[in-house]
């Protein structure tokens, strides 16, 4: 089963960011991108997110269509009422945790549960301390985000997501924001989700990470897939020139 | 004085404290006239805060409005309440429906043209502070809530506006305590709160000590109104915005 197909997804700001890109994403499969900045990883993510719209193309989670494209090539949302049943599908970890800062902890996770979901304030709290308790942060329930470590954040912030019970989970560079010694705990944290076969797409700057972890790699340059393939053959073995010079730059 | 000055302006009777014969009095009822003066800037202070902090939100979203017209008509609103004098809007607010329309003002509708003056006055002021702590609340606090599915209207209510208001405090407080100091305006036209009852008493006394007791009053009000103000930020004091 596709949890989310992309296909000839074009999107343009000034210049053209991605041109032409299409992918799967099957059940429990896990999705690295990488590649230099400024390649449009991240604006893929966004475009698939929704938080960009797109120019043209097709995006669609669990066989419904979020996005189509008309014969004359633009293209066209879902209603309103079927894009917010199509987001319920899908979670972003962002690059800056962006959690709500009045918030504690745990209403960081429980709120959108009690306010989007319309679940109780009892199940709600049930989920939320379940899962900071695999995040091991039991004891920073009533803690507020500007208590937190940037780990600890990025651990509440990846609770917020997997609270919404999403079939697919989006990481956008997760440890970018973090101290190299803090990035560990966060990558353990994704090992472990996938472990449990979490559907992730994760775009990323730890290429030997990405290797461990992903079943798929993606490299992106200048707005095209250049090179995608299983880790090892990507990662250890990379056939095109342009991959081989950015993943030579990495080893260094 | 100044308002002699305005030769058309009708000036109320019970506004001319009458004293027995030019008589002097006793301190006790300067106070006392002073503080029914006080009553009335009070009730100035609390109605126009209770009608312009809401005003202040209307105004704000017309400022942000996606719509150019009401943008800029509300731009333009903003510009004049900020670049004339308030005690000049006051005038405008009370003298101008008979000077442009040739309505008949009543005595009643001079503590309500106050009160209108102040709350458009204030209200643009309060919108601008608004807008400051709305556009600065980052991107990413509008996107978090979009992707767990927040709708609009839950994003402003629960996510941006408690921030906001954590962030424009300061700023109100100045406002605030600037609205106690400027209630002394409505003398202007006539309104007998407590700068119009010192200014009479010291004519009629031939004393400034009528003023020195009012800028009392004023201090200890302001005292009160910054305490509480400092009370509610530090309502707000635990958490830290990133």
């Amino acid at each position: 089963m596709n949890i989310l197909e992309i296909k000839n997804l074009k999107k343009s700001f000034d210049t053209e960011v991605i041109k032409d890109i299409s992918l799967t994403v099957e059940e429990g499969k896990v999705v690295g991108i990488i590649g230099p900045s400024g390649s449009g990883k991240s604006t893929l993510l966004r475009c698939a997110t929704m938080l960009e719209t797109i120019d043209s193309g097709e995006i669609i989670y669990m066989n419904e269509h979020a996005v189509r494209t008309n014969p004359d090539g633009k293209a066209v949302y879902a209603s309103p009422k079927e894009l917010r049943r199509i987001q319920r599908y899908f979670g972003l970890v962002f690059q800056n945790f962006n959690l709500f800062p009045h918030y504690s902890v745990i209403k960081n996770i429980t709120d959108p549960l009690i306010t989007v979901q319309k679940k109780s304030k009892n199940e709600a709290m049930e989920i939320g301390r379940r899962l900071l308790e695999k995040m091991g942060l039991s004891d920073k329930e009533h803690a507020y985000p500007c208590q937190l470590s940037g780990g600890q954040q990025q651990r509440v912030s990846i609770a917020r997501a997997l609270a919404l019970n999403p079939k697919i989970l989006f990481f956008d560079e997760p440890t970018s924001a973090l101290d190299p010694e803090l990035t560990g705990e966060i990558l353990k944290v994704i090992r472990d989700l996938a472990q449990e076969h979490m559907t992730m797409v994760i775009v990323t700057h730890e290429m030997s990470f990405a290797r461990d972890v992903a079943d798929h790699i993606i490299f992106m340059d200048g707005g095209v897939i250049v090179e995608q393939g299983n880790p090892e053959d990507v990662i250890n073995n990379p056939k095109n020139e342009r991959t081989k010079a950015f993943l030579n730059r990495f080893e260094r | 004085m100044g308002y002699v000055g305005h030769g058309s302006v009708p000036c109320p009777v019970e506004f001319v404290i009458k004293l027995n014969g030019g008589a002097l009095v006793e301190l006790s009822v300067m106070l006392s006239i002073l503080s029914k003066g006080m009553l009335l800037s009070v009730e100035i202070f609390v109605l126009t805060l209770l009608f312009s902090i809401p005003l202040g939100f209307v105004v704000t979203f017309g400022r942000m409005s996606k719509n150019f017209i009401i943008r800029n008509l509300v731009k333009i609103y903003i510009s004049i309440m900020r670049g004339t004098p308030l005690m000049l809007q006051l005038m405008v607010v009370y003298f101008g429906p008979n000077l442009i329309f040739g309505i008949k003002i009543s005595n009643e509708y001079r503590f309500t043209a106050v009160i209108i003056g102040f709350v458009i006055n204030y209200a643009a002021y309060f919108a601008e502070i608004y807008r400051s702590g709305i556009e600065s609340i980052p991107v990413g606090q509008y996107e978090a809530a979009k992707v767990l599915g927040y709708n609009k209207f839950q994003t402003f209510m629960k996510i941006i506006l408690p921030q906001v208001i954590k962030r424009i405090l300061p700023a109100v407080t100045n406002e605030v305590i600037t609205l106690i100091k400027d209630t002394s305006l409505a003398y202007v036209i006539s309104i007998p709160e407590m700068f119009s009852q010192a200014k009479a008493l010291a004519s009629s006394q031939n004393t400034l000590v009528p003023y020195a007791i009012a800028g009392v009053f004023y201090y200890i009000f302001n005292y009160i109104v910054a305490y509480i103000m400092e009370w509610i930020e530090n309502k707000f004091s635990y958490y830290k915005i990133s």
